[in-house]
């Protein structure tokens, strides 16, 4: 019997939500960690019975939590997340040097093979890695030493490393993306990186066309072609055929080509989705409707996906890493909002219904498919 | 025995109800410090390590505050000594997260 876990992170704890193949009956179990933020959970994809969460406040700062048992059970492990050597500084916001701080940990990435290898990308913005179940962090420095690296500045939400993809046919190609230095790719296993903006243009930076800089806020990838990826950057949403090498703009017939997701059917590798929002001013949906854009062309072409959204005063924002797919054949499509609902689509974006609609403000959702 | 009332976040955390009492031998004789109460109770529950003193500095973190004997304790340095209600056991040292909302 094949099912469907959702994790979910919100401002207010992390929440489980099952259901079996059908995806119409749905037990939600939470909140776990209540009254901590949780900006993102995992689970592994050699082990699904292996989460990894990130837990945190301002107040009492960072916490990783593991389980075992697919959430039946969680275990604090480590939480101190130390940059090598002496940090230096980056851009602040007005341009002046800002030592370089840990904030928290915005998004972990277990590796596709061992679930004790877990990668964390944090703010101020770097690159950690666990290879034991998380009990111990180490930075993986040659990203944060770029030496663009002083030049970086954070984005309205913080200098954040928010996105981690790991090509699963080139044994260690991995891709960053951090707000708002831009992406990154490393062909070593997180050694050595290399900015890939060429194509990106951005305004609001003295180059718009600066080989770092940009506000990237989501890069998604099909595992069967990982040298397509495709990428919502805080206005436009843009593709590369070359492993990141150059980007075109693919944003099209799309009412605005600002927002934060982006994801791609499981099954299709031109079948993408975005949640376009109003603009960088109006973090909410145009016209107060609430609707996904699919293309099913690998961009420019895009159509509206209302069926069973919200289509007037609506006026939630959709986060960067709050959309995922499920892999059942008929490809299972998730997102949650500000507003704490999770809508889910069993099939494919034709039509939505909320498997919750009251949770707290949602930061991420995840997806594991059970077999 | 020194008593430690923790907010409800690092209560949840460490899985204590109520207070948390720590046996503590002084340095000198009836002296210990607040650095003493703060080690104690970070060896005793290690998960709590970097949610009151930051992890590498060692300094309090900017939203926790440190009340005893109904004074603010947050800008004393680890080696001030702790009032003497708080080393007899008869006043709490008290961990804040610091007030917020509205």
């Amino acid at each position: 019997m094949t099912g469907v876990r959702v994790l979910v992170g919100t401002r207010k704890g992390a929440f489980v939500l099952t259901s079996d193949g059908t995806r119409k009956v749905w037990d939600v179990n939470g909140p776990h960690f209540a009254g901590w933020e949780i900006y993102h959970a995992k689970g592994s994809p050699a082990d699904p019975n292996r989460l990894y969460v990130s837990q945190s406040t301002s107040w009492f700062g960072q916490q990783i939590q593991r389980s075992d048992d697919g959430g039946q059970s969680w275990q604090a492990v480590g939480h101190e997340f130390s940059y090598e050597g002496i940090p230096g500084t980056h851009q602040w916001y007005d341009g002046t040097p800002h030592p370089w701080e840990f904030a928290r940990v915005w998004h972990l990435e277990p590796s596709l093979h061992d679930p004790d290898t877990v990668y964390a990308g944090v703010e101020d913005a770097a690159l950690f890695r666990s290879a034991d179940g998380g009990q111990h962090w180490q930075e993986l420095s040659g990203l944060r030493n770029h030496q663009s690296g002083s030049s970086w500045q954070p984005g309205a939400g913080g200098m954040c490393l928010h996105t981690i993809l790991l090509d699963p046919t080139r044994e260690g190609r991995m891709f960053a993306a951090i707000s708002a230095a831009g992406a990154f790719r490393s062909d070593d296993s997180g050694e050595n990186w290399r900015p890939v903006n060429n194509g990106l243009h951005s305004e609001g930076i003295p180059d718009p066309e600066a080989e770092v800089g940009h506000c990237v806020h989501r890069i998604a990838m099909h595992p069967s072609r990982p040298d397509v990826l495709f990428m919502q950057k805080h206005w436009d949403v843009m593709r590369s055929d070359d492993a990141g090498a150059s980007w075109h703009e693919i944003s099209g017939d799309l009412p605005t080509d600002f927002g934060f997701p982006i994801s791609v059917h499981a099954h299709e590798p031109d079948t993408v989705y975005v949640v376009p929002i109003t603009s960088d001013a109006l973090h909410f949906p145009p016209d107060g409707r609430l609707r996904v854009f699919r293309s099913r062309a690998g961009g420019n072409e895009w159509e509206p996906l209302t069926d069973g959204l919200p289509q007037e005063n609506c006026y939630v924002n959709v986060l960067r890493d709050a959309m995922d797919v499920d892999t059942l054949d008929d490809c299972g499509v998730y997102f949650g909002t500000t507003g704490g609902q999770v809508y889910a689509s069993a099939d494919s974006g034709d039509s939505w219904s909320a498997i919750v609609r009251d949770l707290p403000a949602v930061l991420s959702v995840e997806v594991q498919t059970l077999s | 025995m020194i008593r430690v009332e923790l907010p409800a976040h690092l209560r949840t955390l460490a899985g204590v109800n109520g207070e948390v009492t720590l046996e503590l031998g002084p340095d000198a004789p009836g002296v210990v410090t607040l650095g003493d109460a703060l080690d104690a109770l970070e060896a005793r529950y290690p998960v709590l390590r970097g949610t009151i003193r930051d992890h590498h500095t060692g300094r309090r973190r900017a939203f926790v505050r440190f009340f005893a004997c109904k004074e603010d304790l947050s800008h004393e340095q680890a080696d001030f000594p702790l009032p003497e209600p708080v080393i007899a056991g008869s006043e709490p040292l008290l961990v804040v997260g610091a007030m917020a909302g509205g």
